[in-house]
């Protein structure tokens, strides 16, 4: 069963739960893009939303549920006064964002892989990891709301991740 | 929209045409698979052409350093072409964008090839 767009009451909450498979990602993009839209971003921060959830979704659907259709991923958007937040859980093992090394480092720069949790951290303002062993991850991130005529200071100086790992 | 590639040969370059996405999936796949492809027939000096490409992720960026990598090893070189802001900037956020040799000129592009 594809996606299903379900508005919260207040109609600033949107929920989905996708099933492990890559073949609804513009769909999510598209969702993505027009939540922020909602939220006032302009179309430069509307495109860096919508990678950062892309690549929040991926990681749930190929890293995490390892797209077995037995597992979903939850994506949930909350449009509030000074932010928006996203939150993205799998169902999978967990993992350690303190093990995934740094894309920019000099030995690192050719790898293949390793890019995408960074250009997340680059793209929101905020973003925490919850990831219990056996209990999945989940992915908090927000981007703050700004007034039109406030220029977008970029998100990376205040990061903040939360990484909690239980046995 | 997947990825959608067309090869076309200037003097002794190869020019690939690409639109769509390149992203974790079918987009990376077939860009792999065509790398590989125009490798074995022996063609090294692979242009890309990334005007039309309307969306990259992580895994398509690491596709184009592993196709990088992948023409270097083979004595060979790869070029980028027309990238679009959106591909423009996260190649310079992750500072790929000096790894490659990036052109907006195709002429000026193939005869950087000769210069090699």
């Amino acid at each position: 069963m594809g996606p299903q767009p379900r508005m919260g009451p207040t109609a600033s909450v949107i929920e989905l739960t996708l099933e492990s498979s890559l073949k609804h990602m513009e769909m999510v993009e598209e969702i993505a893009r027009r939540v922020s839209k909602t939220a006032g971003f302009g179309s430069e921060e509307e495109f860096q939303i919508e990678l950062a959830v892309h690549e929040t979704v991926i990681n749930a659907i190929a890293h995490g549920n390892h797209e077995d259709p037995e597992k979903t991923v939850w994506l949930q958007f909350k449009i509030l006064d000074d932010r928006l937040e996203i939150h993205v859980r799998d169902q999978g093992k967990g993992f350690d964002l303190s093990k995934v090394p740094d894309p920019l480092a000099e030995e690192n720069l050719l790898n293949i892989s390793g890019r995408g949790m960074f250009l997340i951290r680059q793209f929101m303002d905020e973003m925490r990891v919850i990831s219990n062993c056996g209990a999945g991850t989940e992915v908090i991130m927000t981007k703050r709301r700004k007034p039109q005529a406030e220029p977008h200071q970029g998100g990376k100086d205040r990061e903040s991740e939360g990484h909690r790992k239980t046995s | 929209m997947s990825l959608k590639a067309t090869v076309r040969q200037v003097n002794s370059v190869t020019v690939v045409d690409m639109s769509g996405r390149i992203t974790l999936g079918e987009g990376c796949s077939q860009m792999r698979e065509l790398i590989r492809g125009e490798l074995a027939k022996g063609n090294r000096n692979l242009l890309l052409n990334l005007g039309d490409v309307t969306y990259i992720d992580s895994s398509g960026i690491g596709e184009l350093v592993s196709a990088f990598t992948a023409v270097s090893n083979q004595g060979g070189s790869l070029k980028l072409l027309n990238l679009t802001k959106k591909v423009h900037d996260l190649l310079q956020i992750t500072k790929l964008y000096t790894v490659f040799d990036v052109h907006d000129d195709e002429a000026k592009a193939i005869a950087s090839f000769h210069k090699d």
